[in-house]
């Protein structure tokens, strides 16, 4: 087995050379090590995706400037401590879907489960073809492509493990109208890509090798800005168009890991996903005016600065007055009642949007952190108990997961629960 | 990754490193080591990205890359598994009606410092008559004998798998008629 990349070097990946892509080492900082394994793979793929026409294209000559790596050569490294949903800047596109396991399906058989669709992954997201793959071609251009998995309580519960007390639904809360078609699911699949061919390929890719075990419970679609659209960095918008995340660790970083890592038995350096479906409705937020969604968010709408001034990033000054010695920020602002006030209520957001026109509008909000019951009910009950956004928002699906950790080459995940 | 695929790629990553200067590789490599644990030249061939379809009952097929790093030509000329009563090799081919048949044959030779891919729709490696399910996830354990009678066996996984279903060209008989005689069980 040839490993693609160093595992440290995660982050956003990096470029694949071939002939589709001429890297430019010193300009990406690309090791030597990195070039030197990316190349094993784009040699692979070139030759199944390129054939003879790359052998027509005229090559650069040594005067021409090596353009910038396309970004569908991008590979972001498979294997390491940590799943790569941790540790990648989101990506343009998302699926999230959740299976239920078939009758039957026990212990051994998650194993096997979770060795093939390991395997699927480590492939894929290397810019490989999945075995029995029947589109390879497809796999060629990964484009940041990664997998994520996560078990439901009935996938611990099958796996003859005691199912944490947290690995439950959340609490109900009074703004909830959950709906049984978004919610639950026993295994968690989250592929992201920049490309959306590439992602629908590796998607089913992945279904295909689930099918024999499991049932599809729902499948949530979504996107957020592309890539190139903005400056590396910028928060997104959701389709309210409200900047959304402006207050959220970054990937990777070292307060997310506090934020967001257990350490216990076979969940040690994994972590939990909360995966809410929040509907957006647009006809009704359509009515208000900007100074009325600039109030309810507590933010500007033009660039998510807090309304009591500065930019995006500074802080919301909660106890700015009005010259009528109101606050600047209303009470039930967003910003107000989702700020965490305990260092425990620090999370990480991965939020998607979705739009379809039999689906409607809203937001995939997905919350990676320790624990679900510690750090995001306190926020989530704040939030329900008095929010202005709800009056446009509203939870629809809801589901917990363990997100077991990443890894390593021969390894799978899953192993840490399944093994031994 | 596979060992066909480094062995190959290394060239391509070595020309990256000179600086894509380099004009098509004009040969192929021939350095690539053997494999961990083989005790000799014969050996030395591998079976790469290696799957095996599912199946309840009945028949099924094996694929992956046959790569030979060796200095002279091999041939694989049987193989056999516990999970089958036996194994044939296959090719895959046009019968006169322009379907597409699948029919035994002596051998698969594969070429100096070269692969030989068995895949669907090509050459495969035929699981006549099953001793159990073969279900997806499932490890099935496959040894090839080559022409100077070495053998080297080789784990690969079981997935679904929709296609893989030519029609079988035995001697006139269905597959299972065909199974009945000329098995050599262990």
């Amino acid at each position: 087995m040839a490993r693609t990349t160093t595992d440290a070097g995660r982050a956003d990946g990096t470029p694949l050379p071939g002939p589709a892509a001429p890297v430019a080492p010193a300009r990406r900082g690309v090791s030597r090590r990195d070039l030197l394994t990316g190349g094993l793979v784009a040699g692979w793929g070139a030759a199944i995706a390129l054939g003879v026409d790359s052998a027509r294209r005229p090559a650069p000559t040594a005067a021409t400037p090596a353009p910038e790596p396309l970004n569908g050569t991008v590979v972001v490294p498979f294997h390491g401590p940590q799943q790569a949903a941790l540790t990648v800047t989101p990506q343009t596109h998302s699926i999230h879907t959740a299976l239920d396991l078939r009758p039957g399906t026990d212990r051994a058989a998650l194993a096997r489960l979770m060795r093939l669709l390991t395997d699927d992954a480590a492939r894929l997201t290397q810019g490989r073809p999945a075995l029995a793959d029947t589109e390879p071609e497809m796999a060629s251009t990964p484009a940041r492509l990664t997998v994520t998995f996560g078990f439901g309580p009935g996938f611990v519960a099958a796996a003859g493990a005691d199912v944490p007390a947290w690995l439950a639904p959340l609490p109900a809360f009074s703004i909830d109208r959950l709906e049984e078609r978004w919610s639950g699911g026993d295994l968690l699949l989250e592929v992201a890509c920049d490309d959306p061919t590439v992602l629908a390929h590796a998607h089913r890719m992945l279904r295909k090798d689930a099918r024999a075990f499991t049932t599809v419970r729902w499948v949530q679609q979504g996107f957020r800005t592309a890539h190139g659209t903005s400056a590396p960095g910028t928060t997104m918008r959701n389709l309210f168009g409200q900047v959304d995340g402006t207050v959220n660790p970054a990937p990777g970083s070292a307060e997310q890991a506090r934020a967001v890592l257990r350490s216990d038995g076979w969940l040690e350096g994994g972590t939990t996903l909360v995966v809410r479906r929040i509907a957006m409705n647009l006809d009704t937020w359509d009515e208000v005016d900007r100074p009325g969604r600039g109030a309810s968010v507590g933010r500007r709408m033009s660039d998510g600065a807090p309304l009591t001034g500065g930019v995006e990033h500074d802080d919301v000054d909660l106890d700015a007055l009005d010259g009528t010695g109101l606050p600047v920020v209303n009470i039930a602002a967003h910003v107000r009642r989702a700020r965490a006030t305990t260092p425990d209520e620090v999370f990480y957001r991965r939020a998607y949007n979705y739009e379809s026109e039999t689906d409607g509008a809203g937001l995939i909000f997905t919350t990676y952190q320790a624990d679900p019951v510690r750090q995001l009910v306190p926020v989530q009950q704040r939030l329900a108990e008095a929010d202005l956004l709800n009056t446009w928002t509203t939870p629809i699906g809801s589901a917990v997961f363990a997100i077991p950790p990443g890894c390593a080459p021969g390894g799978y995940v899953g192993e840490t629960l399944l093994e031994g | 990754m596979n060992r066909r695929t480094l062995a190959a790629l290394t060239l391509t990553a070595a020309l990256a490193l000179a600086g894509c200067s380099g004009g098509a590789p004009d040969a192929a490599p021939t350095d690539a080591a053997p494999a961990p644990g083989a005790s000799g030249a014969s050996t030395a061939l591998t079976l790469a990205d290696g799957w095996a379809k599912a199946a309840p009952s009945g028949m099924s097929a094996a694929f992956g890359t046959l790569t030979n790093p060796g200095t002279a030509d091999v041939t694989v000329v049987s193989a056999r598994t516990v999970a089958a009563a036996r194994v044939e090799l296959h090719e895959t081919t046009t019968d006169a009606s322009g379907a597409s048949v699948m029919r035994p044959v002596d051998g698969f030779t594969v070429p100096a410092g070269g692969t030989r891919e068995l895949a669907p729709g090509g050459d495969h490696l035929m699981m006549m008559e099953l001793t159990g399910p073969l279900a997806a996830g499932d490890e099935l354990t496959l040894e090839l004998t080559t022409s100077d009678g070495t053998t080297a066996s080789f784990t690969v996984p079981v997935k679904e798998f929709a296609g893989a279903n030519e029609h079988y060209e035995g001697h006139g008989d269905d597959a299972e008629g065909d199974a009945a005689h000329g098995t050599h069980d262990d």
